[in-house]
């Protein structure tokens, strides 16, 4: 009772806190299950929707904006900086992020700063240089200024390897209230549930936001033989080394010069 | 032809690997070596992370050495006791390897220890190698005959107590120095992915006396062992080895070191020491530079949970 009660004046407060709620977002991805087979070499998800207005919208409301983040499974990664010691290039600094996206999509149909005032992006966690990325600095855990040279190195690694990405101008309005997206999934692609977060602003405002997500997976013999690694170490390895006297040894029969 | 590699967790084209493997099996036949220090390199050339390069290419030298082991055994040239011997200490150096590898790649210096101990070793084995097979050649032109076994002369290797006669070698041999070798190969091949031999060969040959009709079967056993359990080792501590891989590179590998080991027949064994000291050294140098010049970017990303890293 005492829950139900709480739950109630929760939903009160989050709803006072989302100004009116004049618009509705309707999407979705082409595709909520992406497979990983022997011939995976990336792909490209498409997400479309459309603002639906009611009778509370003002009228005249027309110049939408939309910010789309998409997030792959999170991992903790280490970036380590390399110096100059003995006369070689070895890793002396590390920090260590923790529990990031893997994945890191940022889209929009103009760019972040011309959608919403710096408070607002912050707050919202509008594009990379906003998204938090939490890191271990000594025995706290916090995000650090966009321009630190590890956070900034690491992001850039990302966006090396199309792990990272952000692009304002990969939202097309088709019509005034109809939009789409493509995302696109390197071949490199961490495996795991992705989520998707769609933020529609208008006058540099959150209206209204909608999430959506889909699922990167591994399938059939790919997912065998990683299932296999991870869980039966002893019995890969075993059959790994057998495959590989078997391959020896049937090289030296058909070779067999004797 | 692309393939999604499963443990790797990347794409890679086929055609590539395959004629990587076999490039590096007519090498490892031609000289009589496993090949995995050129190997190893290559997988982490085209962006394999060094982790399952390593541990991918334990399972690739198993197979190669099986299909040498096995025809040095019909000729009857491997001496069964020393192999034992070598193999009581290369099991455990090889476990030992596979811990340090793991406490390493824990601690972010794995790829450093890699690079660093292919610098040291390739550029002094491969060094030595080819000022070796340099002074043969010079002396061949000059006509002096060419002495590799002096009877009678003995280092203090031969002084050491708890001798044993194997047989098959016609030597009379203390177990020490063997289980050290075997144990220090057994370390080595696990850390760097290689199966050793072109370091194991020189010290049987000029610190142990083996006689060189035993030598090239005897290592390969060492070799073989060593690797399959390496593989087995790698498997279950840190899940990285890709049979996917694995195969690719067996079946480039093994047909490769076929057409190599006929192509060896045809060429001097001073001509082929001098080369092969070359290629190691250059190996060697090629991480050296990398060491030393500075790298284009400063970072790296690692992964704490597993997998590779970028």
């Amino acid at each position: 009772m005492m829950w139900a009660w709480l739950m109630v004046i929760l939903a009160l407060t989050l709803g006072a806190a989302i100004p009116a709620q004049a618009e509705r977002l309707i999407v979705s991805v082409s595709n909520h299950r992406v497979t990983v087979t022997p011939n995976y070499v990336g792909e490209e998800l498409v997400l479309f929707g459309s603002v639906e207005k009611d009778d509370k919208t003002p009228p005249a409301r027309a110049n939408y904006n939309l910010v789309v983040t998409v997030s792959g499974p999170r991992t903790d990664l280490v970036t380590w900086r390399k110096q100059r010691r003995f006369g070689i290039w070895i890793n002396t600094e590390s920090r260590e992020f923790l529990q990031v996206p893997s994945y890191l999509a940022v889209f929009s149909n103009r760019p972040i700063d011309a959608i919403a005032p710096a408070d607002v992006q912050r707050r919202q966690q509008l594009g990379i240089n906003n998204v938090l990325l939490t890191q271990r600095v000594g025995t706290d855990f916090a995000d650090v200024v966009s321009t630190d040279p590890f956070r900034s190195a690491f992001v850039r690694l990302r966006k090396d390897h199309g792990l990272y990405r952000e692009e304002t101008s990969a939202v097309t309005f088709l019509t005034p209230t109809l939009f789409r997206a493509t995302i696109p999934l390197p071949a490199e692609v961490p495996i795991g549930a992705y989520d998707v977060e769609i933020e529609l602003f208008a006058d540099g405002a959150l209206i209204t936001r909608a999430e959506t997500a889909f699922e990167i997976v591994k399938i059939g013999f790919e997912q065998f033989v990683a299932n296999a690694a991870r869980n039966h170490g002893a019995i890969y390895g075993m059959m790994t080394a057998i495959m590989a006297l078997m391959s020896g040894w049937a090289a030296s029969i058909v070779f067999r010069r004797d | 032809m692309q393939l999604y590699l499963p443990i790797a967790d990347l794409p890679i084209n086929v055609l590539l690997i395959l004629a990587m493997g076999a490039a590096v099996g007519f090498v490892s036949g031609l000289f009589g070596v496993g090949g995995g220090f050129l190997m190893t390199p290559l997988l982490i050339f085209v962006g394999i992370s060094p982790a399952v390069s390593v541990a991918s290419v334990a399972s690739h030298i198993a197979a190669s050495s099986f299909s040498g082991a096995l025809s040095y055994w019909r000729r009857r040239a491997i001496d069964p006791a020393l192999a034992a011997v070598l193999l009581s200490g290369g099991i455990v150096g090889t476990a030992l390897g596979v811990w340090v590898f793991t406490v390493l790649r824990n601690l972010g210096q794995l790829d450093l220890t890699i690079a660093l101990s292919y610098v040291i070793l390739l550029t002094g084995v491969g060094g030595a190698m080819f000022w070796e097979g340099l002074r043969a050649l010079i002396r061949l032109r000059r006509g002096t005959p060419v002495t590799f076994r002096r009877p009678g002369s003995h280092n203090w290797v031969h002084g050491l107590p708890l001798k044993m006669r194997f047989k098959r070698s016609k030597i009379y041999l203390s177990v020490i120095p063997v289980v050290a070798v075997g144990l220090l190969i057994g370390f080595i091949g696990a850390v760097m992915g290689i199966g050793g031999s072109f370091i194991l060969i020189p010290i049987l040959i000029y610190w142990l006396r083996v006689p060189t009709a035993t030598v090239l079967g005897t290592s390969m056993v060492l070799t073989l062992v060593t690797m399959v359990i390496a593989t087995m080792l790698h498997a279950m501590t840190n899940h990285l080895v890709d049979a996917v891989l694995a195969l690719i590179l067996m079946v480039g590998g093994v047909t490769g070191a076929q057409f190599g080991a006929r192509a060896g027949q045809k060429i001097r064994s001073e001509h082929l020491r001098l080369l092969l000291g070359l290629l190691i050294l250059a190996v060697g140098m090629r991480f050296a530079a990398q060491l030393v010049i500075q790298p284009d970017d400063l970072f790296t990303i690692r992964d704490l949970t597993g997998g590779g890293g970028s």
